[in-house]
Order: C-alpha cells, then structure tokens, then sequence
C-alpha cells in the first residue's frame, strides 16, 4: 500500500466536498474491495474519504411494500434483517451468501452496487427488482445504472446513498461459484411482480450484469422451473475464462435459473 | 507403553504456543538495527536485460542500498546449484543452466529475482523498488515442456539444446517389447500430473546479520533443513565458511517440501547484511509465494500396461516428460526419476518395467519435490492405469489388483527397490469393509433416483519413505547422505534435552520425540525438551522430508538413547552393588531385576554429574550422540476408497466419502498419524478437484497468481475421512517406523479421479476434475 491521507466525513455533504476538493481521491466504505487493491498497489488513491460514519446511510426501512436500504449497510446487517426477510427473503438469502463473515460485517451495499463487479450478488437482485439507486444528486433506475464491466452511471463526485424497490410477489436467488474467489460465476435472481417476471444475470456476462429476455419470456407464461425445460442460451455475450467457458457458463445460467424459479415458489 | 509412551494418543506438546499465537517465526524476530528488503522481480517469463537503472531507487527515501545481479558476482558469491547428478541414458550428464542469485543479463521465469532494495522500512523498500528502472528485450516464451522439447521451440539455457535436461531411463526396455508383443491385452493411457503450488501457510523468509565485530553471519531462515542450507550456502554460494555461519530455522508455518530447497533471497539477504552493514529482512508476500516458490508434479506422461491371458501383470512401459521450469531447484533432478520410476511396480508383481524420463526447461517457476515428490506422480500412473485396466478387461478393480498383488518379501521389483514388508490384501480388506463396498450398487441405484452420478474409485499405493541409506544415494548421484544424527542430554537433575537434525515444520517432533524417550526411560515427557533447528545447538542433521523423521531421525534418537541408558546401567550397578545385566529402567527408575533394590532416575543423573563415586575409569556427565544411516527405504502402503456424487448439470463432484487403510508399521503416535493423513488427503483432494497451476502458454504469465483463481481446498470440500491403520512392522529400523507424512497425498488423488470417472462413465478427464471439465466430460460421453 502506498500512504494515503484519511479523512472520516461526518455526512454525505461533508463527503461530497472532500470528494470535490481533491482529484485523486476516493470513497471507501467496507473497503472490501478498495483497500486489498491498495495492498497490492493496484489503486492507489491520495485520500480516503470514509463513509462509515455517516448515521444517514445506515440502516433498512419497510413501509408498505417499499424497502430501502442505506448505502452504508452492511451485508451482515442485511442477512440478519427480520423486517426485509418479511418482505423479500431472496434478498436476505443473497446478503447471507456473500463472502465470508469478515466480509459480511465490513462490505456495504453502497460499495458492492458502487463497484459493479461483474461476478458480484447485488447487482443481480436490483436489476431483477427493477430497484432505484438512490444518490446525493439524483434517483437511477438500476436498468440504468450498471453500464458494463466495473462501470455504472454514476458522475464525478455521486456518492450512492441508499437502495429502493418495491417488495416482489415471488423472488429466488441462486448461484454457481467460482471455486477459487467463490465469486458468482453464474448468478441468476428471478422475480414476480406486479410488472412481471424479470431475470437477471450476473458472473456470466461479458459486459456485466444483464436480463436475459428468452428466460423472461418464457417464465411469464408459466413462472415453473419446467418453462426453462430445453431452454438453451447462446454462448455469445458470456464470459470465458480458465475456470468456465462461454458454453459452460450459458449452461450453468439455465440451471441456477431453473434452481432460484424453484426456489421462490418453493 | 505408558501414558505417555510409544502409542498413546498424547496431545501435541507445541500446540499451545501455536493455537495461542506465540509461535516465533521468522517474522517475528527482530535484530536492533535491522532494515528491510524489497526485492525487484522479473514482469517477464523471458527477456534479456539490457541495462539496470538503480540511480532513481538509491536517491529514494529510506534507501540503504540497492543491489544487483553484477555485484552479488562480482564478489564472488556462486550460482545456486541441483545437488542431485543425474546421467542421461547416453552417459552424458545432466545440463545444468546457470542461476544466479539476482539475474544479470537474461530472466527466464515471471518473478525472478532482478535486484534488491535494502531501506528502513518494508513500504520505502518497497517503493524504490520500483523506482529501480529495468530495460528488458523480451524472448518468446515456452511454458509447455512437451512443446519445449520441439525443434524450434524458444531456448533457455544455451547448454541444453531443445531444452532437454536429461533423457533418462531405468529397467530392461528390450524385455518389455518382448513382454508387450505377447500380451494377451494392453492397456495405454495418456496421462497428465497438475502442476501444484505449494502454498505454505508461512510464507517464506529470512533475517540476515553480518557482524562485523565477529566475522560471523546469522540467517534466519524458513527452512525444513538448517543444516543443509548452512552446508550449501557455504561449499557452494561461498557466503561464507561454515564456522561463520549459523542458521537458524525457527517455528516454520508448513512446508510441504518447499521449504528444502536454498533460494536466492537467503543468500541475498545475508550478503547484503555485509553490504550494507545492517542486518536485512525478507519477508514473502503472497504473490511472490505463488511465483518464486518451487512448484510441485507437472508431468505428462504415455503408459502402457500389459496382460497375459489370466489378467496378470507381465510388462509396464511409461514415458514421460517433466517440467522443470526455469533453473534446476536443489533437488529437481532426483524427484522424476529416482522418486518417481522406482515406485511403478507399484504393489504390483510386474516382471518387466521400463520408464523414461525426459526432464525439459521452460519459463516457468522451478519445480521440485512437493508432499509425495515423484511418488503421487507414480501412484497416478500406476493407479489410473490398473483400474482402467480393469474397466476393459471387464473383472472388479479390486480384484484385479488382489491377483496381482506381491505377497512375499522380500520382493525385488524391476526398478531398483526392494520392499522389505507389507501385506496389501490386508489394507484392501480393510478399506472394501470400511467403506461398505459390497453396498455400493444400492447407494449408486439410490443416488441415481436423486439424478445424481454416484461412483467408486480405489487406489492401492506404495511409497519410498524414510530416505535413505547413504551408500545407495550416492550411487544414484545425491550429493549427500541421508542419515540423520541425535544427541541425548540428561542434566544434572535427571531432566533431557533431546537435541535433533530432524526439523518440525508441523510434524509434532516435540511431542512423538519426546514420547520416544519417555518410553524408554518412564520419565514424564515434560521431563524431555527437544531441540532442532539450529545450527549452533545441533551439531549435524540432514532435515525433513520424505517422511524421514520417525524412520530415520528418531532411530538416531534410539541410537543415542543405547548408549545413555548403558551408562546409567553401569552407574546404578556400582551404587547398587549389583549386576548391570541385571538393572532395568522403568518408571523412572533403575532397578534391580527380581529386587527392591532401585535407584531414581535423577539420583542416577546426580551421580552422573557429582561423580564422587562412579565406577573406576568413567567419565563424568551423561551425554550420548550417534549418527544413524538407514539401511533401505520403508514402504508404507495402504489403500484408499473415493465415493463421490457428480451433479450431471453442473459438473459438480462431491465427495461422499473417502476411505483410508494405511500400514505405517509401528506408530507413536496414533492421534498425530491421523492429523498426518488427514493433511495428506485434503492436498490430495486439493490436486484432484481443485488446484491448477496456469501459465498463459504465450506470455508466460502465471494466471493462477493469487487465491481469485488458486483453489485451495477448503473444510467445505471435504467429508470426514475414515481411518485406519493395518501394521506390518519395518524391519528395516529399531522402532519398525514407516512414515505417514506424505501418505496421504501420495494415494488420494487417483482414487478420486478413479471414482469420477467411474460415475460419469467416461475416463477422459485430467486433474484438476474441476465442475467445468467434469460438466464437458458428461457431455462427451452422452454424445457418443
Ligand atoms: C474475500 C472476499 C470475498 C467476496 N465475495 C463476494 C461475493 O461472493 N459476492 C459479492 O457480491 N461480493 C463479494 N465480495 C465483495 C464485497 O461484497 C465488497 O464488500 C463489495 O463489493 C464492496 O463493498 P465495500 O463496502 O467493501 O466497498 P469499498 O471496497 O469500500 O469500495 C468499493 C468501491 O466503491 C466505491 N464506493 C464505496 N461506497 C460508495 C458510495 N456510497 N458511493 C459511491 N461509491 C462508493 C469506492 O470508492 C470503491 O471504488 C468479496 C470481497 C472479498 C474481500
């Protein structure tokens, strides 16, 4: 790691102008993802502006079908939500499936949908639940929102406050690690709404996270795990790499996606 | 045996300071003044260096020193060396390219070492190093051995044309021809062994001091073998002589056979402590654990195995290839031929065998032995080939392997080793019981109805342990013998101190060794210290490896243990006034047989020491060092039974259980043995399922760099093993030890695959058997 200055910013504000004051500085909140890049030098920002103290990004609140979840919240404190495994279990399950406790207790939903990792869980979730990213400067729908690999819309100096979607009728979540980063390598959240079925895909894409539209097609009609009988994806557009190639990959997306429809109507 | 004796389940003596984390590593020691180094590695698997800026680095802050390549020869320190000589099958020997301790003109892996920074702290060593300004011309690179050897093929070293190191081999080929032309079916299989990354839990290290005042060296080192290390870095690297040389290894996190070997950065660290005139650190990050330790396997190999009409064995033929990276490590050259050709008989009564060995360069990290080193390339070998053979010929895989088991000893096989006892029919009877063979067609048929593949593999293995007699490796071209040596102290007040050559690196030596001696003493082993790695305290030893500390270092124990208890026998006769044939030891005490006549161990000792009143002529003190050569290899054998379950939609293979009978011969420990095989078959499982090393072939990078794309395995990955022992005492060592160290991942990875294969019906599958390749294997099969 190279020496890098620390600032803890006492609110989102306080962030948003040490964010502007100082080009080559960045936000950590878990640090899950940031800090073990600067270990190994692969970033290697000039300030830390911390978000961990900050009460505003902090916490889960359901009202009527409406969940939203602060950008600060932790995975763990997601997992272990009473009110939101009411609302949607699927996503409570997801939180749960994340890492390792360490990186449960440390990394934040803010940071994961921040960082759009292409392999990583919550993307899947808010693409599926047609979720909102909420920010210090704007409201995006998550269809918006994640642009491709590592890239989302977010603008210079937008610091992602809070998450927001509507409570499905129906939501699964299952995935296929990697078995090195036990990372998704396929990961499919499927969901019922009142706007209908929406699957989404993560780990498995070559420009990120997607949904996939034959899958949602044919779940509309029947949302049974047998709709995907005999349904194959192509291979164009998925991943490859030493641990799965595009084929595999665009196999595995069909299982887990017959797994999560099986898993929310179980 | 005591409470604590020879068989007890004692809990490990050394586990408190490890569990509590006051283990001292060398990390952890710190000498006053000590600065830090960095050291600037290679971003290429092959270029020449055209020139080397260290200007900027030096002007850095913190800076002490920056050294390189031409300087560390320019002052005379020697290219590191293989101390095992090797003659091709031509006669000639083997090619030995040179490798200095920091490259000076070309680099021939990702992560050698190009030069190095001293400076006050780890983050400004850290820093210049990168400041350090290194034109490289890149080369082609070739990380394939097969392809390696290919006209044309990128060169490395300009003494081995094609790349060739040796092209070796062992048995009678003509009578193998002969064998195979008459066979009444031969079965052939091409097979390839992963190459594995070791992955020490402890980074590797080293502290060097130079004292100015003293003309004497320290280095602190994460070493299996001080000694050795001591030895070479002397006679070979002239750091310096061996009486101003003292190396220490402290507690070392693991080693698995990584640790053996002497790399660049202890000698660097110790020359520049000269240098610079500070003591100098080293540390290992993980990354440069996964690119600069010696690697493990990496074989591809043809084989062909033969039957006459009654399914005997009557001929093996194998060919095979073996990747030895960059530079030859210390012991490289010894680990595919005499570690690896000599186990191929296997269990197995195989008249003819002939194998062999073409050992190749490529840009890659330099292989050397790893838990098992040669023998789980040969199980694989033996063990794939026979169960396939069985496959075709249509008979059980376990009965096939009975007909053809070796069942009197001593047995000559075809390939140099002579097994000395065993009794395989016992460790297959044992684990066909244990894992309830005759019940798997109901758990398949079970399985099947879940739609999941269920499958059963079995490997009988066999392995040289306990090495090895001096005379017989020096005939095969060691550079050393492999004795081990042991001093036993008993103090004034009757306490011991039992000082060792063998080290502990995880073994329990402190705990199995001390039990040794409370065995024969009845002292409480809190009584009894043992003392290893270091070369100021120890006079001599060769280290640990190849399973070779009970069999071989604790018969220098029994050695020494003779010649203490004979004096104290003399000394308790003259104060009892009895017989010395008659005085016997036990609990503590010297007694006189059929008497009540004894006198307490410590009293002995104190007599020992006061010597006011010993017999006419003995001298004081109770002292007793030997040196104890092995007189053959030990052979532990055993058989493993794999049962997984394969997901046919995933490719996913969980294993359901796994089954092991081992005959270790006599155990001290049974508890330590059990953790022993426990280790061996997750590394087992690890090279089966999990763990690929991966270069990319065109750049030579190592992909597989870090734990994103390494997959070790985890407690996830495994079921509880069942374990037992069967025991056909070595009659080749006092204590009728085997050695159970490497056991484990020298016979699980076959009986995986083997267990694989049997339940996707298809046998074309390589290690690691990953969901991915299991999925694609699935698939190849149903198409036909
Ligand atoms: C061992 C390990 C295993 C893991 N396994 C998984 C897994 O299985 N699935 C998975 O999904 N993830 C996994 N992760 C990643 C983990 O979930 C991270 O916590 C997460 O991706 C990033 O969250 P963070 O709070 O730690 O962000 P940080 O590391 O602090 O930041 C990540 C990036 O987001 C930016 N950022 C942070 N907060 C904000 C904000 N509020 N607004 C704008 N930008 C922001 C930062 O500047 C930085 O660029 C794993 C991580 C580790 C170390």
């Amino acid at each position: 790691m190279y020496s890098v200055n620390y600032h803890r910013a006492a609110s989102v504000e306080d962030a948003a102008r040490l964010l502007a004051a100082n080009d080559e500085a960045k936000l950590v909140s878990g640090g899950m993802t940031l800090i073990p890049a600067m270990k190994t030098r692969l970033a290697a920002p000039s300030d830390l502006i911390d978000l961990r103290h900050i009460a505003a990004l902090k916490g889960i609140s359901v009202s009527g079908s409406t969940v939203t979840i602060g950008a600060g919240t932790t995975h763990a404190e997601v997992a272990a939500s009473q009110e939101l495994a009411a609302a949607c279990p699927a996503f409570v399950k997801l939180a749960g499936s994340i890492g390792d406790p360490h990186v449960r207790h440390l990394g934040t939903i803010g940071g994961s949908v921040a960082n759009n990792d292409p392999a990583a869980d919550y993307p899947a979730a808010l693409l599926a639940l047609g979720a909102t990213v909420v920010t210090n400067k704007r409201e995006v729908a998550a269809e918006d929102f994640f642009t491709g690999l590592f890239e989302t819309a977010l603008g210079e100096g937008e610091i992602v406050t809070a998450i927001r979607f509507t409570a499905p009728q129906a939501a699964g979540y299952q995935k296929f690690r990697n078995p090195a980063s036990r990372y998704a390598m396929a990961g499919v959240f499927v969901a019922r709404g009142s706007d209908g079925v929406k699957v989404a895909v993560t780990g498995a894409g070559d420009n990120g996270v997607f949904r996939s539209a034959e899958m949602e097609a044919a779940l509309s009609s029947n949302f049974d795990a047998a709709a995907l009988d005999g349904l194959t994806l192509p291979a164009d557009g998925m991943m490859s790499d030493i641990h799965a190639s595009a084929d595999y990959r665009a196999n595995l997306v069909v299982v887990m996606a017959k797994r999560a429809v099986a898993a929310a109507n179980g | 045996m005591g409470l604590e004796g020879i068989g007890a389940r004692v809990v490990r003596k050394e586990d408190k300071r490890f569990i509590t984390g006051a283990g001292r590593y060398v990390d952890d020691m710190v000498v006053p003044g000590m600065k830090h180094a960095a050291f600037v590695r290679s971003p290429h698997a092959h270029a020449d260096i055209e020139s080397i800026d260290v200007s900027a680095a030096r002007a850095m802050p913190g800076v002490i020193g920056v050294l390189t390549g031409r300087e560390i020869k320019a002052d005379g320190i020697g290219n590191l060396i293989c101390g095992w000589m090797i003659h091709s099958k031509d006669g000639t020997p083997m090619k030995m390219g040179a490798w200095s301790p920091m490259a000076t003109d070309r680099v021939r892996f990702v992560g050698e070492a190009v030069a190095v920074v001293v400076a006050e702290t780890k983050a400004d060593a850290r820093d210049a190093a990168e400041a350090v300004v290194v034109n490289y011309r890149e080369r082609p690179a070739i990380t394939d051995a097969v392809a390696a050897l290919q006209d044309g093929a990128p060169q490395l070293h300009p003494e081995a044309d094609n790349n060739l190191i040796y092209d070796w081999d062992i048995g009678d080929a003509s009578a193998v021809e002969k064998a195979m032309a008459s066979a009444a079916h031969v079965t052939t299989m091409h097979l390839v062994n992963n190459r594995l990354v070791p992955n020490a839990m402890e980074p590797r290290a080293a502290l060097g001091h130079y004292d100015k005042a003293e003309d004497h060296y320290t280095c602190w080192t994460t070493s299996q073998n001080p000694h050795v290390a001591r030895v070479v870095m002397s006679a070979f690297y002239n750091v310096a002589p061996e009486n101003k040389l003292r190396v220490i290894a402290p507690d070392v996190g693991g080693g698995f056979g990584s640790k053996i070997f002497i790399y660049p950065e202890e000698i660097v660290c110790l020359w520049a402590s000269k240098k610079t005139g500070v003591p100098v650190k080293w540390v290992a990050d993980r990354t440069e654990s996964f690119l600069t330790d010696a690697h493990g396997r990496d074989h591809v190999t043809e084989v062909k195995l033969a039957f006459d009409a009654n399914n005997r064995m009557t001929a093996m033929k194998v060919e095979t290839v073996a990747n030895l990276g960059g530079y030859m490590s210390l012991f490289s050259s010894s680990v595919p031929t005499y570690l690896y050709a000599t186990l191929l008989s296997g269990q197995y009564a195989i008249p003819a065998i002939h194998c062999n060995v073409k050992a190749v360069y490529t840009n890659t990290a330099p292989v050397d032995a790893y838990r098992g080193a040669g023998r789980p390339e040969a199980t694989y070998v033996v063990e794939r080939v026979v169960e396939t053979a069985a496959r075709e010929l249509g008979v059980s895989p376990a009965e096939l392997r009975r007909q053809n088991f070796i069942t009197t000893f001593p047995h000559q096989t075809p390939v140099i080793m002579a097994y000395d006892a065993g009794d395989y029919a016992a460790s297959l009877d044992a684990a066909m019981k244990a894992a309830d063979h005759a019940g798997f067609p109901a758990r398949k048929a079970e399985a099947a109805s879940r739609g999941k593949l269920r499958g059963l593999g079995m490997s009988c293995y066999i392995e040289a342990c306990g090495i090895a007699p001096s005379q017989a490796v020096g005939s095969l071209g060691a550079g050393v013998g492999l004795w081990e040596s042991a001093e036993v102290r008993v103090n004034m007040a009757g306490t011991i101190e039992v000082l060792t050559g063998s080290h502990s690196h995880g073994q329990g030596h402190e705990t199995t060794f001390a039990q040794l001696v409370s065995h024969r003493l009845g002292v409480p082993i809190d009584q009894v210290s043992i003392v290893h790695g270091d070369t100021d305290k120890v006079q001599m030893g060769m280290g640990t490896y190849g399973s070779r500390s009970g069999a071989v270092g604790m018969s220098a124990i029994v050695k020494a243990l003779d010649k203490v208890e004979a004096k104290a026998r003399k000394i308790a006769a003259h104060l009892l006034e009895a017989d010395e044939a008659d005085i016997v030891i036990e609990n503590g005490e010297l007694k006189v047989a059929g008497t009540d006549k004894a006198l307490p161990w410590f009293q002995m000792a104190l007599a020992a020491y006061a010597a006011h009143n010993l017999p006419a002529g003995m001298e004081p003190g109770l002292k007793e060092g030997a040196f104890y050569d092995p007189t053959n290899f030990t052979f532990p054998a055993g058989c493993y039974i794999c049962e997984v379950e394969v997901d046919p939609e995933t490719g996913t293979t969980e294993i359901v259980q796994f089954v092991a009978a081992d005959d270790f011969g006599n155990i001290i420990n049974p508890m330590i043995v059990e953790g022993q095989v426990h280790g061996g078959i997750a590394q087992g499982v690890g090279q089966a399922l999990l763990e690929g090393c991966h270069y990319d072939p065109a750049t030579g990078q190592l992909i597989t760099a870090s734990y994103m794309d390494y997959t070790m395995p985890r407690a996830g990955d495994l079921p509880s093993f069942v374990v037992s022992t069967t025991n056909t005492p070595c009659p080749g060592n006092p204590l009728g030890i085997k050695g159970c160290g490497e056991a484990g991942a020298i016979g699980s990875p076959p009986a995986v695959i083997n267990a694989i294969t049997d339940a996707i019906g298809n046998n074309d599958l390589t290690m690691p058997a990953t969901p991915q390749k299991v999925w694609a294997a699935i698939r190849a099969a149903t198409k036909h």
